[in-house]
């Protein structure tokens, strides 16, 4: 609270230095501006990363190939296997319409799947425990050899992975946002004491201690950055705002942003902001005042 | 009050002084005197601890200052009111509260000090100024408000260093007067200054020491001075 209301007396020895001012507060706004967005690409991934887990992790697929006269057959078996096995809750053999629409994209809608050998498909919905994929493996393998399970585990995880690195890649992108602005703030915090030299050195002379002659360059640092974060922060939230809405052809793109609770965040970047530009303007006057006498 | 311990200082290199040893007594007028680059406001640093011996010590009111961490070399400055030639203020601030400094950064409570600031701006004649902008002062004003800041807390020890180098006679005299006066209430003043006619002149109206450097060393000058 003192920081706030300040040391009236304190502050004025100092006197007003336009320019530091003017760039602590730019930096800062940008800085803020930026963390937004790398907020929001965090929750975001993290997001994609959660769904994509989720969603692929609960269902599998199983494709049967036999030759003409057995795939019906072998179809039979592997439906009575899949419900005599522990951990899937339901399966279904998908219709010649549903595997039409999805060969779709690649062979066009005319494609004839009566004529061409096509693997029947066969999906799986595990339940909440999850089936032994090489157990259910073992017996196709020897009741119904034209079976091929695909658990999704294969491709899954590297999105997974992307998604996960991506959400790394947003914090540290965080990081490195916060150890700009305090290197940035310290050196304008250099410059604003190199500027002042022969005020401090008056201070100095007249028995000011090093805490007296911070706490007026501290406190100007700290309230500059808390409100250009501010600024900041508040003109990235609308940024991300007034980003289009995500439909499903762009869910990745457009899916970048806040939902609920997250909006709160970008609103705890000026307190960060603040502490950051306490600490390092008090950290870099300290040392420039030990060096100068 | 202020001893100097066998102090060396080199300085660019080479000795500045070797071997100094003085002392300074409570309530004690001296004038530091020698030729330009003896080493005077070198000396009068080492007082007030701007600078720190290359060998020997300095010791301030009883205590040993090579001990003084940086907070209480600022705690010891409030007790040692310093006048330099070019007496530095702070140029946005207006003469009075450039005055009341010292009382600002001791967290000093202003209401009781602003009977002492305007004691003060009578006391140097400085009353009609206490508005002004440091910029906007002569010469002999600014003497005047850098010799009200030294006093304002009511230290025990005055150092002036060459107060008197930039204004004419009648003023140097008026500073001469001033420092008479709080050496009569008690202060221990050492001023440095080459002017002998000064020295002279001071040594008419109170009891004063003259210390001369010379060869590296300080010695107290007697009737050649």
């Amino acid at each position: 609270m003192a920081l706030i209301l300040g040391d009236g007396r304190a502050d004025r020895v100092v006197p007003p230095t336009g320019a530091t001012a003017s760039l602590t507060v730019f930096v800062s706004a940008a800085m803020a501006f930026l963390a937004v967005f790398a907020l929001a690409l965090a929750f975001a991934t993290g997001r994609l990363a959660e769904r994509w887990e989720g969603a692929l992790a609960q269902t599998a697929t199983l494709r049967v190939s036999a030759p003409e006269g057995q795939v019906e057959a072998q179809v039979e078996a592997v439906l009575r296997i899949l419900e005599q096995t522990p951990g899937i809750a339901a399966s279904r053999v998908m219709g010649r319409e549903e595997q039409a629409a999805l060969l779709a994209p690649w062979f066009g809608p005319d494609l004839p799947l009566d004529l061409l050998p096509v693997p029947r498909l066969i999906e799986i919905v595990e339940d909440r425990d999850g089936f032994d994929a090489e157990s259910l493996r073992f017996r196709l393998a020897g009741e119904a050899p034209g079976a091929v399970l695909d658990d999704h585990t294969r491709w899954r995880r590297p999105l997974v992975d992307a998604a996960g690195r991506l959400r790394a890649l947003g914090i540290l992108s965080l990081g490195l946002i916060g150890a700009a602005m305090a290197a940035m703030i310290a050196l304008a915090a250099g410059a604003a004491l190199s500027a002042n030299s022969q005020v401090i050195e008056v201070l100095r002379l007249v028995g000011a201690r090093d805490d007296f002659i911070a706490r007026a360059f501290v406190r100007r640092f700290t309230l500059r950055a808390g409100l250009g974060a501010a600024i900041g922060s508040l003109v990235g939230m609308a940024a991300i705002a007034a980003l289009p809405p995500a439909g499903d052809a762009t869910r990745f793109l457009v899916g970048l942003g806040f939902r609920g609770a997250e909006w709160l965040w970008p609103l705890v970047l000026p307190l960060f902001a603040a502490i950051m530009a306490f600490w390092a303007t008090r950290l870099a006057v300290l040392r420039r005042l030990r060096m100068l006498e | 009050m202020i001893e100097l311990n066998d102090v060396g200082m080199n300085y660019g290199g080479g000795a500045l002084f070797d071997g100094v040893t003085l002392s300074l007594p409570a309530g004690s007028f001296h004038f530091l005197t020698g030729p330009s680059g003896a080493g005077k406001t070198t000396l009068l640093k080492l007082c007030y601890l701007a600078l720190r011996p290359t060998s020997g010590a300095v010791g301030l009111f009883g205590e040993n200052a090579s001990r003084f961490d940086r907070n209480a070399v600022a705690i010891v400055r409030r007790r040692i009111g310093v006048v330099h030639q070019d007496c530095q203020f702070l140029d946005h601030l207006p003469l009075a509260e450039n005055i009341a400094l010292p009382l600002t950064v001791a967290g000093k409570d202003p209401a009781g000090a602003t009977a002492n600031l305007d004691e003060l701006l009578t006391w140097t004649g400085l009353s009609h100024r206490a508005g002004a902008l440091p910029p906007e002062l002569s010469g002999g004003e600014r003497q005047r408000a850098a010799l009200a800041r030294a006093v304002i807390l009511s230290p025990d020890i005055v150092l002036a260093d060459e107060p008197t180098g930039n204004v004419d006679n009648d003023m140097s005299e008026r500073l001469l007067r001033l420092l008479i006066e709080l050496n009569l209430l008690g202060k221990t003043v050492l001023m440095a200054t080459h002017d002998l006619g000064l020295i002279r002149r001071a040594k008419a109206q109170v009891a004063a020491r003259v210390l001369r450097l010379r060869n590296r060393s300080v010695e107290v000058a007697g009737v050649d001075l």
